[in-house]
């Protein structure tokens, strides 16, 4: 029971957000919500980092549908710290300009419906019903992402959904072949664990093609290169919080599944499973760092970088050693929560400026002292700057590439990271000191919402603390991690 | 059962197959939006009488699920979520200007077809010595097709139709090689594609209504503006 527990808090909140009430009731049942899933998560996440499981928890026949093991912890965790923070967030950010009634509701809902999909991601055991949620988080944050309604808003929400779901449509037809692959190999249950154990059996060129047709489509829900030209759009066009939920863990959670098949994979090495993703990641990596000197729009910019991070990571996994995928696990976990504290950062920035355009804002340290700090703060996060997590995670990954032999690709991805470090302090660098041009002081910005100021204060927390140390039960929980990531 | 049974259900699937593919073309050339989603309607027809037909031959009561499933969902829910969520204007529009004109749409769908051909008869192979029929090549040629569709059309119900028409695809393929699914799956996937005509609906509506057009695929004000002048911008 424990297991699926976490699915109902979500569910029910987005059912009660809907009976018309006072104002705030439809914010403060999203946060209590949230932070329910916050704690279960966390207590599943500390039983597997102690070495404990779920199997059989649920009754006979449930192991079929429904499993959890470190790499799936981990992902439910990252899920649940960004919901929770994102759903505070939202409470001072969405109230700023002035919600109906009918939006609010409409927000929440959906906020509650796109998390209990995400959620359902990493605890379903079986891959078409992953599928299935994973189409169901594209649908919940349509109408999230044009939620303001604008010309622009609308086009991204567009453009995402016919993307991702065109993707899915190629994955489809992924999930099929592997099924068939597994009656090919003589049956058995179809679930994560059951093709990590047929694989060998498995006809390499069934396996081959369902891996690529689920690395395309899928992909395209990640951001990867050359699948990845909605993703600024929506990640940039959504309301801040939103925008923090769909790259901060949207992306992760989706790559997770692909994740999935690695093990898979490694039963057929003629495959070349672990080049594709390292070809792959590279392309990405280097065209978003690239892409990441020349926006105008600083939502944009850290929504370019989304696809810079998802890069590093199928970089890392396509190195092919256990110090890397270690090195994926935690740029996994840094990414989530430097990710969503840079967009909570660019919303406090919109709220304070009113505008996305890079080139409109300047001097912010003395418009608005406090979303300018958080900016600067974000953007040496997300860079990579040391001493803050994403510095420590890509360091271990450059460090495993290196001692794998792979200089040539663990030379471009330096070169890369190099790159993306430039392009987003010099922009952020120019919103935060330059002074403005026509010289005249600038009128001071409204003061920020309590929530936002609370969000950004608590996000920052893991951000500097996972830059110096890893705690021993996240230490264990990550390798974990990466041990499913092979057989 | 005989093997004269056995061999008329095979070219009756067949000839749905065939069918299958027709409409698939159709779909990519057919300027009238409402003509489009007719389409649609039979190919999801054909696809319920292919699921039948191999259920037959092979006596698998899940197989007649699926063309149940079909049977109710698509073509009498989808024009009904259609027409509650969606404008009507979406059905009477025509697209004038495509991205590609007819006969070179339809070139570039018959090479899409080949190359699927090509493809997934070594996958059909792979799965096993028996019967697959012509279902996994026409599938893939089906989601090709959407995709296709996906990447010509500007109007929203004809892509709309276009996602639609790969998932047909992909389960034209399914129902061959992945016959014991699971009937839970088929439901999921089914009220699945249901969720999307209804989100997708509601998302036209918000663009007819705050943009004034349906024809959503041309929408495109965001992208990277070219590198602006930076001659006056301080470098720090």
């Amino acid at each position: 029971m424990s297991v699926i527990a976490i699915l109902f808090p979500p569910l029910i909140a987005a059912l009660l957000v809907c009976i018309p009430s006072r104002k705030g009731w439809a914010s403060g049942v999203t946060v209590a919500s949230s932070l329910v899933v916050l704690a279960l998560a966390t207590r599943m996440a500390w039983r597997i980092a102690e070495g404990g499981s779920f199997a059989g928890e649920l009754g006979p026949g449930w192991d079929n549908w429904i499993a959890v093991d470190g790499l799936g912890a981990l992902i439910l965790l990252l899920i649940a710290l960004v919901a929770a923070t994102a759903a505070v967030y939202s409470v001072g950010y969405m109230a700023h300009g002035g919600l109906t009634p009918a939006k609010s509701k409409l927000y929440y809902a959906n906020y509650n419906l796109f998390i209990f999909s995400m959620l359902a991601i990493p605890l379903l055991a079986e891959p078409t019903l992953v599928w299935i949620v994973v189409e169901l988080t594209t649908l919940c944050s349509a109408l999230l992402v044009s939620f303001e309604n604008t010309r622009e808003a609308l086009e991204a929400a567009w453009k995402y959904v016919v993307l991702s779901l065109m993707g899915a449509g190629v994955a489809l037809l992924g999930f099929l072949v592997l099924f068939a692959a597994m009656h090919a190999a003589g049956g058995g249950t179809y679930t994560w664990a059951g093709l990590v154990s047929a694989a060998p059996r498995m006809p390499p060129i069934l396996l081959q093609t369902a891996f690529l047709l689920i690395l395309i489509g899928l992909g395209t829900k990640v951001g990867l290169v050359p699948m990845h030209t909605w993703l600024p759009d929506a990640h940039s066009q959504a309301p801040s919080p939103v925008c923090a939920l769909l790259s901060g863990i949207e992306t992760t959670s989706i790559l997770y599944v692909i994740l999935r098949l690695f093990p898979v994979m490694q039963a057929v090495p003629a495959a070349h499973a672990q080049t594709w993703a390292l070809v792959l990641g590279l392309i990405s990596a280097g065209t978003a760092a690239f892409l990441l000197l020349q926006v105008s729009d600083y939502k944009r910019m850290f929504a370019f970088s989304t696809v810079e991070h998802m890069g590093i990571i199928l970089t890392a996994l396509g190195l092919g050693a256990a110090a890397a995928d270690y090195g994926a696990m935690q740029q996994i976990v840094s990414h989530s929560v430097t990710k969503s504290f840079c967009f909570f950062a660019a919303g406090a920035v919109l709220l304070a400026v009113g505008t996305r355009e890079i080139a409109a804002v300047r001097s912010l340290i003395r418009r608005s002292p406090f979303a300018g700090s958080a900016l600067v703060f974000g953007g040496l996060a997300i860079a990579g700057a040391p001493p803050l997590a994403v510095f420590l995670s890509e360091f271990a990954i450059l460090k495993a590439g290196l001692a794998q032999g792979h200089y040539v690709a663990t030379g471009l991805l330096a070169a890369f990271i190099v790159i993306a470090f430039f392009g987003v302090m010099v922009h952020v660098n120019r919103m935060v000191f330059a002074p403005a041009e026509n010289g005249a002081r600038e009128a001071d910005s409204p003061a920020l919402p309590f929530s936002c100021r609370l969000v950004l204060i608590v996000a920052a927390v893991p951000v500097l603390v996972l830059g110096v140390y890893v705690p021993k039960p996240l230490h264990d929980l990550l390798a974990a991690a990466a041990a499913a990531l092979t057989r | 059962m005989s093997d004269a049974t056995r061999l008329l259900l095979e070219n009756l699937n067949a000839l749905a197959a065939g069918l299958f593919l027709l409409t698939a073309f159709g779909i990519v050339a057919m300027r009238q939006a409402r003509a489009c989603l007719h389409l649609f309607i039979a190919q999801s027809l054909l696809l319920a009488a292919s699921a039948a037909l191999l259920g037959m031959r092979f006596d698998s009561g899940h197989l007649y699920g699926v063309a149940l499933v079909n049977l109710i969902s698509k073509p009498i829910i989808v024009p009904w979520l259609l027409r509650k969520t969606s404008p009507a204007e979406i059905y009477t529009r025509r697209e004038i200007d495509q991205a590609l004109n007819i006969p070179t749409a339809l070139l570039i769908a018959l090479a899409l077809a080949i190359g699927a051909y090509f493809l997934g008869i070594p996958l059909a192979n792979a799965v096993g010595p028996e019967f697959r029929g012509p279902n996994v090549p026409i599938g893939i040629a089906g989601l090709l097709l959407g995709a296709f569709t996906l990447t010509v059309r500007r109007e929203a119900l004809s892509l709309l139709i276009g996602l639609l028409a790969m998932e047909n695809g992909a389960f034209m393929a399914g129902i061959s090689i992945a016959r014991d699914l699971g009937m839970l799956v088929e439901l999921a996937i089914a009220t699945d594609g249901l969720i999307i005509v209804f989100i997708m609906g509601v998302l036209v509506r918000a663009v007819q209504k705050h943009v004034g057009t349906t024809a959503v695929g041309e929408l495109a004000s965001l992208r990277e503006a070219a590198a602006k002048p930076a001659a006056e911008e301080v470098l720090l």
